[in-house]
């Protein structure tokens, strides 16, 4: 993997990046509704993460923006315009692929010159521009390879340069990373984000993988069935989810099964204030990462160890309950050296609200 | 793998792979020379005066003129039908691929003779009363001896399952539509998309679907046989009928010309394929 050092002094920043919204966004497939009421405003210059399960229409979309589908109803405003009518070829959005779709009969220089050859400039421009944008994205080398002759992580930063080279008011990424391998990905990641701050261009990132989401995205917007569930910053997101699918979706989350007391609930004998609303009626459940679990081993403690995953610094626990419940907890490696498989501790959650959720039947 | 690299030719050889191709190339080489020999040998030793002869003898150049212009209008009437047709079906319909595959390779199943009889049926129909309207004379433009194009209707017939099979080999092996999509969001227009990226990737699927359409224009004989026509195969069987020595010199001609076409074709697909890489 090449590590890019090049300047983005050369490259102009993309002029005015726009403001994107969708407003009350429908689209349907037959019987499957993709888009359900979509409301989402992306500001100038973010970079905001479409997060969902396969099929919660975050490249419905994406390509919806891009103008490769169209919308059932609603909006689609870029920049308080709406640009439903404006064809895809003239919406100035540049798109990177999940499959790279470099144009295999074109060299790489060739590739990311295309759209200035679409607007007709001429042939010194374009060299000059191709040969700028593959500094950036750190492969001038490559200029006069076919893509088959590259890598696909080499191939995805054509493609991204290839996105830029037309300078978009808003760049759009679907699922860029998923078709590579854990390191090139990784490494690409931090270079998509470097460019996106330098260039301060609107980014729109579909992804499915919520560590991509939350180590790259100003905001990330949590979609489920075609809705909105929760749109806010990775931070926020992870610790206070406002609903349980996002909980769920975001991190790592076990149920432990709660009855109410009050105002709150009661959970392992202890009771907690609730943050959010109790259901009115059904078994309830509380929800809780496993950095919050307190584990202290104990002869006959009520949670016995009946896994580990080492993680590095920390290993995750799982605990079984005396009424079938597993809980995960991560524990720093030398505690949980303490905790083999089979050993029993004593559990515990930290004396702060906790998210309650119905019981699923 | 460095091992494997550099095994001698002798370690590699396998008894059995070498029979079957001994078998197959006796089985193409022993006509093949039969008929060279046949077609240079006379009473006095070997001699060539079956294929100097050819260009004086009768009929000569103008079977073979009609027959290349009945070919290139095949392949272009052929890839203007066949090459929209598919990459519409592709971005705009997936469910029409089956319908036009079964379409297209349905002349499979239809003998030449029974093709061309229909398409006699059809011709010979047509009441007294219609022959001063442009339906009939349209049919009487078609049969035309200078160029008849009702022969190349009967060959893009014929021909419609190979060149299907060519081009959508080629087109499996693009990714259509996000190529296209990838154009259009260049500033490309949805023509242009087509023309700057998928026919440049389709090089060698339209080449193959060209050459195997000239293959068979250059070897039917019956419908234009039936239809009373004489491109360059029937002459092939008339001067036959008079002049042995030179049909066959005729035809291990046209057999060497269409495979220069053929090893021409395959140059062209493995220089694609095996361009270096820089570093």
């Amino acid at each position: 993997m090449t590590t890019v050092t090049a300047p983005v002094a050369d490259v102009q920043p993309a002029p005015g990046s726009a403001t994107v919204e969708f407003r009350s966004l429908r689209r349907s497939f037959g019987a499957t509704t993709a888009l359900d009421g979509l409301n989402l405003t992306v500001h100038p210059g973010e970079l905001l993460a479409l997060l969902g399960p396969s099929g919660c229409g975050k490249t419905t979309a994406l390509r919806i923006l891009a103008g490769f589908e169209q919308h059932d109803s609603g909006q689609v405003l870029v920049d308080g315009e709406d640009i439903t009518r404006i064809p895809a070829h003239r919406r100035d959005a540049g798109m990177v692929f999940q499959s790279y779709s470099l144009f295999p009969h074109l060299t790489a220089a060739d590739n990311v010159a295309f759209g200035l050859r679409m607007r007709g400039a001429g042939k010194a421009e374009r060299r000059k521009r191709a040969k700028e944008l593959l500094e950036l994205v750190g492969l001038p080398q490559h200029a006069d390879r076919y893509p088959h002759q590259m890598s696909g992580g080499q191939q995805q930063r054509i493609a991204l340069a290839r996105a830029l080279a037309l300078q978009p008011r808003v760049l759009l990424l679907d699922e860029p990373l998923s078709a590579l391998d854990a390191k090139v990905r990784l490494n690409l990641r931090e270079e998509i984000r470097r460019l996106q701050q330098e260039l301060a261009i609107t980014t729109l990132f579909v992804t499915h993988d919520q560590e991509e989401a939350l180590s790259m995205a100003d905001r990330v917007a949590v979609l489920r069935a075609g809705r909105l569930e929760q749109c806010a910053t990775p931070s926020e997101l992870y610790a206070r989810p406002a609903t349980a699918f996002v909980a769920e979706f975001v991190g790592t989350m076990s149920r432990i099964p709660a009855v109410r007391a009050g105002d709150g609930v009661e959970v392992l004998g202890r009771r907690h204030p609730v943050d959010g609303t109790v259901p009115a009626d059904g078994q309830l459940d509380v929800l809780v990462r496993p950095e919050n679990v307190t584990l202290v081993p104990a002869l006959h403690g009520r949670a016995q160890v009946v896994g580990a995953s080492f993680l590095g610094a920390v290993t995750r626990l799982t605990v079984r309950l005396a009424d079938g419940t597993e809980v995960k907890a991560d524990l720093a490696t030398e505690l949980a050296a303490g905790l083999p498989v089979g050993s029993t501790a004593d559990i515990a959650l930290p004396d702060r609200p906790v998210l309650v959720d119905r019981r699923a039947s | 793998m460095a091992q494997l690299t550099s095994r001698s030719p002798l370690a590699r050889f396998q008894p059995g792979r070498a029979l079957v191709l001994l078998v197959a190339a006796l089985y193409f080489l022993v006509p093949m020379g039969a008929s060279i020999w046949f077609s240079i040998s006379d009473n006095n030793g070997i001699g060539f005066q079956a294929y100097t002869g050819l260009l004086g003898a009768e009929g000569f150049t103008d079977s073979l003129w009609l027959t290349l212009k009945l070919a290139l209008a095949t392949v272009l009437v052929l890839l203007l039908l066949l090459v929209p047709a598919m990459i519409a079906a592709r971005l705009g319909s997936p469910r029409l691929r089956t319908a036009l595959e079964i379409l297209c390779t349905l002349p499979l199943v239809v003998p030449p003779v029974a093709l061309t009889a229909g398409m006699i049926g059809v011709l010979r129909w047509g009441p007294d009363y219609l022959m001063d309207t442009p339906f009939f004379q349209t049919f009487v433009f078609i049969q035309q001896p200078e160029f008849p194009i009702v022969l190349v209707l009967a060959y893009v017939l014929m021909a419609l399952p190979l060149a299907y099979r060519a081009l959508d080999a080629g087109l499996r092996s693009v990714d259509v539509r996000t190529l296209v999509e990838a154009a259009r969001n260049c500033g490309a227009s949805w023509p242009r998309s087509v023309f700057t990226v998928i026919l440049p990737n389709l090089r060698g699927a339209l080449l193959n679907a060209g050459f195997l359409t000239l293959a068979l224009v250059l070897g039917e004989f019956t419908a234009a046989s039936i239809l009373g026509y004489q491109p360059f195969p029937v002459w092939i069987y008339a001067v036959g009928n008079s002049q042995g020595q030179m049909s066959v010199a005729v035809s291990v001609l046209s057999l060497l010309i269409t495979w220069v076409l053929l090893l021409l074709l395959a140059a062209a697909g493995r220089e694609r394929r095996h361009k270096p890489a820089h570093s």
